[in-house]
């Protein structure tokens, strides 16, 4: 069936080549936006799956920029169900200029190793790591893309930090290169762990003995959520209360603060989407207006009422499929081009989703015309009348 | 006929020939008017956002941060700095004979948006008394200062209506003890993002000796040099000294220039779609008055005219689409109020701006898609042999 139909439907389209480009064009620009704003908006709604829900992250109550004191350390791994506790603070460097910027986190090199099991090291570069109190890892991302190599110092130029001398300069010595276990992870390698030792010891008396936040893997997924309750259950009240979440949440929140994206992205994807609509319903409304005598031959000829309307629904379906397409590829292609610091995806939801936006459109861009050739009188549609 | 003439009369001929095309006319407007109202949305965010953060500052006064930290949020200075800062001589004197000089202490606590769980980053400001004398725009909205030693909080309006829980008489729970909401301020700039509390309560409960900051007002603004010199040069200190100005600036400039390119590139794949829905329009409109084209030229109209015409259009409706965008972008989006993630991590609320340079800016990019396609048709009008298209094409 569709073999007999297709030349006839594509027939049609290619009546007017230069319109029936044009609208392709304007339908491939809407869809490429489609495409790339539900992209943006996958990642808002919990992309970052992979992080996977064995891992818990506690942090101040007000925020997580406050950080919590390493006494905290012993009583979170206390709790029944923890398997590895780790800590994490955020070091703010800058390599050589503004612009390079990636994260470091001052961490313990055992306890990473624990609660990160996706890095993946060479034995001899952990134990170096571990051993080295001025010691540092970096992605290979990161590593690639300043061209440093095992025993390279590194300077960073703190801007939250100061050496007790006042200098906001400090000096690690790369040990490792590490890698993710697998291709999504090994995207993601473009960040940097310091070895605690060297941080602590450097920064002032004041600063001392603060952790950061605290990384927590469990041993069941299932008990993440009564761990966490019964995490910031120990410290409730205290001056250090703590909220304990997923990973996932965590990183979510950092995109959050942002503001309602989701909104923003919505609404542009509705002006497109009306946009294309009046765009793409007056070409077919036109398209078919034309060949009114035409549809009336095919009458006569034994084409039923339905079948007519079936070819013009056909024929808006193609339109809106192939311009869908072209963006939608298009779309993939320009996500597949930016860096791999942005965490934005086409994956099969936004496909999914832009699948139903072109069938809602080719119905309603197609149905009344549709509907118009069904209920032609062929003496009308002969005469011209 | 003069040229100029003929090309009068058939573009009014032809403008005043329009509502026979309604539905093609109404695709270039509203193809337009979906470019235009999304261009001039985003626009009007980061506009918004640009106004907020450079309202802040007064050229009268200046901050003093510790040496390469990269806002107030990173800095630290110590009790010692801080009293040492505020006996420069270019700090103004209050009749009561202590400087007009504020040592101020971010801390960021984390604040749920309304309708939402998760919370923002909200500055909290601990400010000494004076901080208030160097900032006569500051208003009081409603309720009260807070009280030296207690923990009272001030809400600053835009985090009043962005942040759940801030109203006057509730409790927000920091570090294990309730702090008291006593009154809401305004002062028309980022601070209106924060929450404000005495500096020595704040330093307590966060268990910091120290300040982020020192704000000052200086005697008279040519002052600046002269501190800015002393206090960098003083081996006692290590800092840096901005005007209110530059340092507030400074902090807005990336976030802005990102939200620009991010709208310049939606709105330029948007008009390339909007470009081709055009010449489609355009196009039909032409081969709908095939004939009549014909008879004008058969009539002696020269190919100028024809060209205009078709131009005329085109234009016509892309700025009749840019008004409405531009109109329905004003109408939604002017003073819709938001919060995002400021310089120093911190929320900064502001609200959309619909300016006359925004609406101009639209305008000009809905004559340019016009223009473009209105173009390629008019040639073809143009070009069309007198006899064919008196057969009607």
């Amino acid at each position: 069936m569709i073999r007999k139909y297709l030349p006839l439907v594509w027939g049609a389209l290619m009546r007017k080549k230069t319109r029936t480009a044009f609208t392709l064009l304007s339908l491939a620009a809407a869809f490429l936006l489609i495409g790339l704003l539900q992209a943006v908006n996958s990642v808002l709604s919990g992309g970052a799956d992979f992080l996977g829900a064995n891992r818990l992250i506690t942090q101040a109550k007000i925020s997580f920029t406050q950080p919590l004191p390493m006494r905290l350390l012993p009583q979170i791994e206390a709790v029944p169900g923890v398997e590895h506790v780790g800590h994490s603070q955020f070091f703010g460097g800058v390599y050589q200029d503004a612009k390079n910027f990636f994260p470091q986190f001052a961490v313990n090199p055992q306890r990473l190793r624990d609660t990160y099991p996706e890095w993946k090291m060479p034995e001899e570069q952990w134990r170096a790591f571990i051993s080295t109190q001025d010691g540092a890892i970096a992605g290979r991302v990161l590593a690639d893309k300043f061209g440093w190599k095992v025993g390279d110092i590194i300077p960073l130029n703190s801007f939250i930090w100061t050496q007790r001398d006042g200098s906001r300069v400090w000096q690690w010595r790369l040990v490792g290169i590490f890698e993710g276990r697998d291709k999504e992870w090994t995207d993601r390698a473009n960040l940097m762990y310091l070895n605690y030792g060297q941080f602590d010891e450097g920064r002032s008396e004041r600063a001392r003995g603060l952790a950061g936040v605290f990384v927590v893997r469990v041993k069941n997924p299932m008990d993440s959520e009564r761990i966490a309750a019964e995490i910031d259950r120990k410290f409730e009240n205290s001056a250090d209360e703590t909220k304990t979440q997923s990973e996932q949440e965590f990183q979510l929140g950092f995109l959050k603060q942002l503001g309602d994206i989701g909104f923003i992205v919505n609404a542009i994807s509705g002006a497109v989407f009306f946009t294309i609509l009046i765009l793409t319903g007056y070409t077919m409304s036109q398209a078919v207006r034309e060949r009114i005598p035409e549809l009336a031959v095919l009458k006569c000829l034994g084409f039923t009422d339905r079948t007519v309307l079936g070819l013009v629904i056909a024929e808006s379906f193609l339109l809106c499929f192939i311009g869908a397409l072209i963006g939608m590829l298009l779309a993939t292609a320009v996500i597949g081009a930016l860096p791999s610091e942005y965490a934005v995806k086409a994956d099969g939801s936004v496909w999914i989703f832009s699948g139903f936006t072109t069938v809602f459109l080719a119905l309603v861009v197609g149905l009344p015309p549709a509907l118009r050739a069904m209920r032609l009188k062929i003496v009308d549609a002969l005469a011209g009348r | 006929m003069s040229t100029l003439t003929q090309i009068r009369e058939i573009v009014l001929m032809n403008l005043k020939s329009i509502p026979q095309r309604l539905g093609a006319s109404l695709v270039i407007v509203i193809g337009i008017a979906g470019v235009v109202g999304v261009l001039v949305a985003m626009l009007s965010m980061s506009t918004g956002l640009n106004r907020t953060l450079t309202a802040t500052g007064d050229p009268n006064r200046a901050i003093i941060l510790r040496g390469g930290s990269n806002g107030e949020l990173a800095s630290f200075l110590d009790r010692a700095s801080n009293t040492l800062i505020k006996q420069d001589p270019a700090i103004a004197r209050h009749p009561d004979g202590l400087p007009f000089a504020s040592g101020e202490l971010i801390v960021i606590t984390e604040v749920p948006r309304k309708g939402q769980s998760s919370g923002a980053n909200v500055s909290l400001r601990g400010v000494e008394p004076k901080g208030f004398d160097i900032r006569p725009e500051l208003k009081i909205l409603e309720g009260r200062r807070f009280k030296p030693g207690l923990r009272e909080l001030l809400v600053g309006n835009g985090a009043y209506t962005q942040f759940d829980g801030l109203g006057v008489g509730s409790k927000l729970k920091f570090r294990g003890s309730y702090w008291d909401v006593v009154g809401v301020f305004e002062t028309g700039d980022a601070h209106d993002s924060e929450l404000w509390a005495d500096l020595d309560t704040v330093q307590s409960a966060f268990g910091r000796s120290g300040v982020s900051s020192v704000v000052v007002k200086l005697n008279y603004t040519e002052a600046f040099n002269d501190l800015k010199k002393r206090l960098t040069s003083d081996p006692q200190l290590n800092v840096e000294v901005k005007t209110e100005q530059d340092y507030f600036s400074s902090q807005s400039s990336g976030l802005t220039s990102q939200i620009g390119f991010l709208t310049n590139i939606v709105a330029a794949i948007m008009a390339f779609g909007a470009l081709f829905g055009a010449l489609n329009t355009m196009y039909s409109a032409v081969s709908a008055r095939t004939a009549e084209i014909g008879t004008l030229r058969a009539l002696g109209f020269g190919n100028a005219p024809v060209v205009a015409s078709v131009m005329a259009e085109a234009m016509t409706l892309s700025a009749l689409g840019g008004v409405l965008g531009a109109g329905i972008a004003y109408l939604l989006f002017n003073g819709y109020s938001v919060s995002t993630l400021g310089g120093g991590f911190t929320q900064v609320a502001f609200n959309f701006a619909v300016t006359p340079g925004l609406v101009m800016q639209g305008l000009s990019w809905a004559l340019m898609i016009g223009f473009l396609g209105g173009l390629a048709p008019a040639i073809r009008a143009a070009r069309l042999p007198v006899t064919a298209a008196l057969r009607g094409g």
